[in-house]
């Protein structure tokens, strides 16, 4: 079984274009799901300024607290690559602290959208509330199981590294993943812009 | 392609992997450049500048930062070209999407 299991592995890494099929395969996914979130951040943008009754975006956002969100889901990019850098070097202790910490990073920014979400829906903004509420929920919720995957991921690296089950060469799955995750991170540098930082126009009506 | 069914398979040439791989202290030097942009960033959102120079000034530091964790961070930069040009599509398909459907509406006309 193990025999098979090794070979199973080399298979996949002698293709005739040259390239793994594993990387490919990751890179048209995330080709696929730049059209997912384009087609979200375009319905956000489209409706934003639409909303009939607010809350209004310039009536909840805290661009203070997200600003930190976002240094903290880049700092978790940044840990990414050094666990990648960690794993190339064969130091798998040093790798396995820099996932967990990227998976802790990964924790700490959807715990502040948790927060956020929350504190939008105490101030009256629901999915329901409004066509800005619809999109925006719809948009960063998004955004955020896609990190909750991310992050499951990561965890999942690190046990599977604990018990052995990496293939020879650990430093390859550390990249998927990781490709993953800087997507996840790039994703964020978009909607930052565009959802939180260029100011929303004001419905019609609303002085 | 070769048609002839007898004629020995071709070798297969070896997985290409990114070449280079940038040192932790490089990483770093992109990661705090990253924090650095974003800082600006906020702080655009803040000051007097507004209309169509703030939407400029941020889009493209949020498209600096896009191409410096796409070619850093996930490898485009050293890795083989057929990547960059498969999540190029992707990418720039969103995009194309993006403007069609706001010019569509009139977005920006408003």
């Amino acid at each position: 079984m193990a025999d098979v299991t090794h070979d199973a592995v080399h298979t996949e890494h002698v293709t005739s274009t040259g390239l793994s099929s594993t990387k490919l395969a990751m890179w048209l996914f995330l080709a696929s799901e730049c059209l997912l979130f384009g087609g979200l951040i375009t319905a956000y943008v489209l409706y934003r300024g639409q909303s009939t009754t607010g809350p209004y975006p310039q009536d909840v956002f805290d661009i203070g607290y997200t600003s930190v969100s976002s240094f903290v889901l880049l700092a978790s990019s940044l840990t990414m690559v050094l666990s990648h850098n960690a794993a190339l070097a064969r130091d798998y202790a040093r790798m396995r602290l820099w996932l967990l910490g990227t998976a802790m990073l990964g924790l700490t920014f959807v715990g502040g959208q948790v927060f956020e979400f929350t504190t939008f829906y105490h101030e009256g903004l629901s999915i329901k509330t409004n066509l800005f509420g619809s999109t925006f929920f719809t948009l960063t919720g998004f955004h955020g199981v896609h990190v909750t995957v991310g992050i499951l991921m990561l965890l999942i690296l690190v046990v599977l590294s604990f018990r052995g089950a990496l293939s020879d060469d650990p430093a390859f799955p550390v990249e998927m993943v990781g490709l993953y995750w800087h997507f996840v991170d790039i994703v964020w540098i978009v909607i930052f812009t565009l959802v939180y930082l260029i100011p929303s126009p004001k419905p019609p009506g609303v002085p | 392609m070769s048609l002839d069914p007898h004629a020995p398979p071709r070798p297969a040439p070896p997985v290409a992997h990114a070449e280079y791989h940038p040192s932790t202290r490089e990483y770093v030097r992109v990661g705090l450049i990253l924090i650095a942009l974003t800082c600006i960033e906020v702080w655009l959102s803040y000051s007097s500048i507004d209309g169509w120079k703030l939407i400029a000034l941020l889009l493209t530091c949020t498209l600096i930062k896009f191409l410096m964790v796409v070619g850093y961070f996930m490898h485009l930069k050293f890795d083989n070209g057929r990547f960059s040009r498969l999540f190029a599509l992707g990418a720039v398909g969103a995009f194309t999407l993006y403007v069609v459907v706001l010019l569509m509406f009139g977005v920006w006309g408003h």
